[in-house]
């Protein structure tokens, strides 16, 4: 009883050394292989919800690029004028999809530094987070529950409204959101937004026949509406195509983790097997040797 | 045919050297993009000649028209196609845009063929608008409820 006693303190004092017990890195393990299923999982909803966003981008893809011509047909070019910068900022509510809002967040913040009278509109909790410390007061409106469903027109109708509700004024207007150009790339792009002053101002309008000011403005109204739509269309997709690959790394190195991990627990393992064996086999030779 | 010819000399050289360099097509033609936000029913197409219905009364669209901006009132619009073909569709709202190189793009809010329409339930809806406006209270319901009239009694039109 003498020697047992003696031999379990050792045990104790070289278990609780480091990382090393088996209980620690099974613990660990469980957990990185719950992770890995999760992170799945995720992959593989973004692929369903990226299936569906890319189907209905296709299909707003004329709509959207029509919705521009005439202001490049027409050459309209930003008022001159001192009324300020309009941004909005096209992002979600939901994170985990690599550098879709923050790209977004890093344009905001040069341009407001670069320009302090500049408004954001803000489509999305995320870009809201990033900006709120430093730029609260260039923030005019946000947009939440944004991305958990597909947008629709109405949505962007909706957005418009409160736009033109809210009487913001600028001389420049741009849109800000990510253009999807394949399943693991996507491109941050500006869409140019114009003020009804510049579109009454521009060089090619005489050109256009039977135009009056309410014309002009049920225009650029609804064209507003239009080009949001077509700007939460492709954030959309990109969001779940960028989802979809970070998941999916995500999950990877989960694997080299439990790999790198299994690997340790199974040498760990068969260590505390040896040790014992040492003692047992050292105490069996210390009794022989004795006698 | 001598009609746009002289039309076109009307305007500016440039669009007429455009026209010089297609001379040997039959005539100039112009390129329609007919979308809603959830469909694409045509798309920088070429086509005879378009109506729609707007705000500032229905015209036709054939090419070499003056470049234009217009608001779409519902109603019907009907393409014209190259191989003579006609299609109806209605729409419930929107944009067209008549550019100075002929092309034109008719955004539509909602578009759906003619030929799917359910004349019964149109009707009903027209029935249901009414009654809206008889109960309306404030301007904005009022209004809104005249957009629904305005919008049935188009439909209803449109399936006759």
């Amino acid at each position: 009883m003498f020697s047992r006693s003696a031999a379990i303190i050792p045990q104790c004092s070289q278990q609780v050394r480091g990382m090393a017990t088996l209980k620690m890195i099974s613990i660990r393990l469980k957990s990185v292989k719950n992770i890995q299923k999760i992170t799945q999982s995720m992959k593989m909803v973004s692929a369903a919800k990226y299936t569906k966003a890319e189907r209905e981008l296709k299909l707003a893809r004329p709509y959207g690029i029509g919705a521009q011509e005439f202001y490049k047909k027409a050459e309209v070019k930003d008022e001159e004028g001192e009324k300020g910068q309009l941004i909005i900022a096209v992002s979600s509510d939901r994170g985990l999809c690599g550098a879709v809002h923050s790209s977004i967040g890093r344009i905001v913040k040069n341009d407001i530094a670069a320009n302090p009278n500049t408004k954001v509109v803000i489509v999305g909790d995320k870009v809201r987070n990033i900006l709120q410390r430093l730029y609260a007061k260039n923030i005019a409106m946000v947009v939440t529950e944004v991305g958990r469903k597909p947008a629709v027109f109405g949505d962007a109708a909706l957005i418009a409204q409160s736009i033109i509700n809210s009487g913001i004024e600028f001389s420049k207007g741009k849109i800000l959101f990510n253009a999807f150009r394949t399943v693991v790339s996507f491109r941050t792009t500006e869409m140019p937004l114009y003020s009804q002053n510049a579109v009454a101002n521009a060089s090619k309008l005489p050109v256009y026949d039977s135009l009056d000011s309410d014309v002009i403005q049920s225009y650029t109204e609804f064209s507003l509406a239009s080009l949001l739509f077509y700007s939460m269309k492709e954030n959309a997709t990109s969001e779940q195509s960028s989802r979809m690959t970070a998941m999916d790394n995500a999950s990877k190195n989960a694997g080299e983790m439990i790999d790198k991990l299994t690997m340790t627990f199974n040498r760990t393992r068969q260590a505390v097997i040896t040790r014992e064996l040492i003692e047992i086999i050292s105490g069996a030779a210390a009794l022989e040797t004795k006698n | 045919m001598a009609l746009t010819r002289s039309a076109l000399r009307l305007f500016s050289g440039r669009f007429t050297q455009a026209c010089q360099v297609r001379g040997y097509a039959d005539a100039p033609s112009m390129s329609l993009t007919f979308a809603a936000p959830s469909q694409v029913l045509y798309n920088n197409i070429s086509v005879k000649q378009v109506d729609v219905p707007s705000f500032s009364g229905s015209f036709g669209i054939l090419p070499a028209h003056v470049p234009t901006l217009a608001v779409l009132k519902p109603g019907v619009v009907t393409v014209f196609e190259n191989d003579g073909s006609t299609k109806k569709f209605f729409v419930s709202s929107g944009t067209v845009t008549i550019n100075e190189d002929s092309t034109v793009q008719l955004l539509a809010e909602e578009a759906v063929p003619v030929d799917t329409l359910d004349i019964s339930a149109a009707r009903e809806l027209l029935a249901q608008s009414q009654s809206q406006l008889a109960s309306a209270s404030s301007d904005v319901a009022k209004a809104e409820a005249e957009i629904s009239i305005e919008v049935s009694e188009a439909l209803v039109k449109a399936c006759e």
